[in-house]
């Protein structure tokens, strides 16, 4: 049987969110963060941004939707896990955008939601075709590196340690890292500052 | 070839290489606040896990906490519930919890070089993006998301993708008025906010090593704005004379002097990136829109649109729109609502020094909302000590407890409607301060001094020296 943590396609609806340095403080306001569980967070996903009106997450042609399609240096900011916890709780399965923070994109990662890149040019392409016609499907397929619609494809690049790890099914950290068993205890007891200088 | 601090510590704490190609790394050091904590204990709950090493793991509260009135319970019912959740995790889990009422309380990373748990040598983790401010003990220190604090609980262990280190050289000296956070943000605004992704920033050459290791920790505090993964200073005597007498700091200190030596730099080592800045260079900076990046010096006219490149106008369009600026305005003379001293980048008591040094006899301008907020209950302590509170309290300013304030909007500390907020802290991104129209401007604690005294972004070399 296969591992059903294994993710070779991701396949949906798109929602085109423009403008490049997106921060986590405008995917989920801090004021969210009062919260011990993550539960609740997808209906406060891009909540000020959305105070202002029609934003692309509260448009009925991208209702739906779970690819979400963004320019440069998404999830920039803060560390804060609620971020990609309230666009998955929101719908989304998937990111694709022109490059991520990093530690939004380990958080992704941990949280079993691939993150692929895509040249600026081919963001703009891709952009306009879901604007053009929302409800077409969309995939994101990591074994062949691409991002494809009925019409056409786009070079999506994912670094090769993430991808295997979607593919293999092993992108869930925590039990690669309890099966190594008393190797943790033996790092631990070289290093002086553990042992006592 | 020699090797890089990074690389050292590295391979000291590689556990084993993963399957999927990462490495296991230990961590040395968990650092715990109530924010991202919580989900991550149920996570652990959930699959019958302990915390591996309890010892090896410190918790407080910073970022809900109120900074005047802090009688249980919070006026918050959410803010109380947080607290309920860390205090019932720390006793079940027996993590030691630095509580409201415990004088070792403060901003997480104000609070772990203080008490000494911070080390040359170390790899540290905190579930927040920050944790990089201890890299300026040479640590290896990162920022994590809650899936990683429950790895770290259960298993002391990361998986981490390896890093390039790119050295950060400045050369030369400050002049007067310019602070460590003047560094970092003239920094940010050369690379770029993601010029240092893939990254673990080293910073070296003779401005840093001529900082204490408070204005080391400003630096590193804000690498993650400039995107990299880690920031950190090679450990020297600076660092050594820190520590030394710490409650935690190593007993046998003289052999832990000797290890840290050997996990510096080595002078023949290797970079996968140098950029060298003069120090002499940099004014007293100030950031003017909504990304870290998008600073001047505060003496200079804000950029026209035709000096970016086309991909970046549109950014640039919104930060003008949302700040309500204009290319070629100054932000001297641009007037102010709010004044911020505080945060785990300029919360510390050479921050409040050199902000009392522009406070002292002056008052703050009428219609200015001042607060200096200390990092944490040892620094108020000190700050009072000096009698740094009375300056402030003299001049018009409000003198708080320790926490966060508002460098984020989590607590009652909060920006009102379109104020205009100057900030010690690190982050300006719209609605950060707690308003979602809100607007911030970072910079160093004395200009923030200043521009409360002024009314107005000032330039501080013309109210010190
Ligand atoms: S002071 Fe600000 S940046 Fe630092 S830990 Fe608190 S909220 Fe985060």
């Amino acid at each position: 049987m296969e591992n059903s943590s294994v993710i070779k396609t991701i396949t949906g609806r798109g929602v085109v969110v423009r403008g490049a340095d997106i921060d986590t403080d405008r995917i989920i306001p801090a004021r969210f963060l009062r919260t011990v569980t993550f539960e609740h967070l997808g209906a406060h996903a891009f909540e000020d941004d959305r105070a202002s009106g029609d934003h692309p997450f509260d448009q009925a042609r991208f209702q739906g939707a779970s690819i979400l399609l963004a320019n440069a240096n998404f999830g920039c900011g803060s560390s804060r896990e609620h971020a990609p916890q309230a666009l998955m709780r929101w719908g989304i399965k998937g990111f694709v955008a022109e490059s991520f923070a990093e530690i939004f994109f380990g958080n992704c990662i941990a949280m079993g939601l691939p993150c692929v890149r895509v040249a600026a040019e081919d963001m703009q392409t891709l952009m306009d075709v879901v604007e053009s016609d929302p409800a077409q499907e969309v995939a994101i397929d990591l074994e062949a590196r691409q991002v494809r619609w009925t019409g056409g494809q786009v070079a999506a690049d994912i670094a090769d340690g993430p991808r295997e790890q979607f593919l293999k099914g092993s992108w869930d950290s925590l039990g690669q890292l309890l099966a190594a068993g008393d190797q943790v205890e033996n790092t631990a007891r070289k290093l002086p500052y553990v042992a006592g200088f | 070839m020699g090797k890089t601090l990074l690389h050292k510590v590295w391979d000291a704490h590689t556990v084993r290489e993963l399957p999927s190609g990462q490495t296991q790394l230990f961590v040395g050091l968990h650092l715990v606040h109530e924010v991202t904590s919580p989900q991550a204990f149920e996570m652990l709950r959930e699959r019958g896990l302990t915390v591996r090493f309890p010892k090896r793991t410190f918790a407080t509260v910073d970022h809900i906490v109120p900074t005047d009135l802090v009688q249980r319970p919070f006026v918050d019912d959410l803010a109380e519930e947080m607290m309920d959740a860390i205090e019932q995790n720390a006793a079940e889990f027996e993590i030691p919890l630095f509580n409201i009422d415990d004088q070792r309380q403060g901003v997480v990373h104000v609070i772990g070089p203080e008490l000494g748990l911070t080390q040359p040598g170390m790899t540290i983790a905190c579930g927040d993006s920050h944790t990089s401010t201890h890299g300026a003990f040479g640590a290896v220190a990162f920022g994590i998301g809650t899936s990683q604090v429950r790895d770290v609980l259960a298993t002391q262990c990361l998986a981490m993708d390896p890093l390039k280190v790119r050295r950060i050289e400045v050369s030369g000296a400050l002049s007067e008025g310019v602070y460590a956070k003047d560094v970092i943000l003239h920094i940010i605004g050369l690379l770029g906010v993601n010029g240092g992704v893939g990254y673990g920033y080293e910073y070296g050459g003779s401005v840093i090593e001529a900082m204490s290791i408070e204005e080391r920790m400003t630096v590193c505090n804000m690498s993650i704005e400039g995107g990299a993964r880690v920031g950190y200073v090679n450990p020297d005597q600076t660092t050594y004379d820190y520590l030394n007498g710490r409650p935690h700091a190593p007993r046998n200190f003289e052999s832990a002097v000797e290890w840290w030596e050997s996990m510096a730099s080595d002078e023949d080592a290797e970079y996968d990136d140098l950029v060298q800045i003069d120090g002499r260079e940099i004014g007293p900076t100030v950031t003017w829109g909504i990304t870290p990046g998008q600073s001047v010096g505060v003496d200079q006219a804000l950029p026209e649109l035709d000096a970016f490149a086309d991909a970046d106008r549109s950014t640039v369009r919104e930060a003008f729109d949302y700040m309500d600026f204009e290319p070629g305005q100054r932000i001297a003379g641009t007037k102010v609502d709010v004044a911020f001293i505080g945060s785990c980048t300029n919360g510390r008591l050479s921050d409040l020094r050199e902000a009392a040094r522009v406070a002292r006899g002056r008052k703050v301008a009428s219609g200015v909302r001042a607060l200096v907020v200390p990092g944490s209950q040892q620094v108020r302590a000190a700050a009072e000590a000096e009698g740094l509170h009375e300056i402030f309290a003299e001049a018009g300013f409000q003198w708080r407890g320790a926490g966060c304030s508002m460098c984020l909007a989590m607590n009652p500390d909060k920006l009102q409607g379109r104020e205009l907020c100057a900030s010690s802290s690190n982050r300006n991104f719209k609605g950060r301060q707690g308003s979602p129209t809100g607007r911030t401007l970072l910079m160093s604690p004395a200009m923030v001094a200043a521009a409360a005294v002024a009314g107005e972004g000032a330039d501080v070399r013309e109210l010190v020296g």
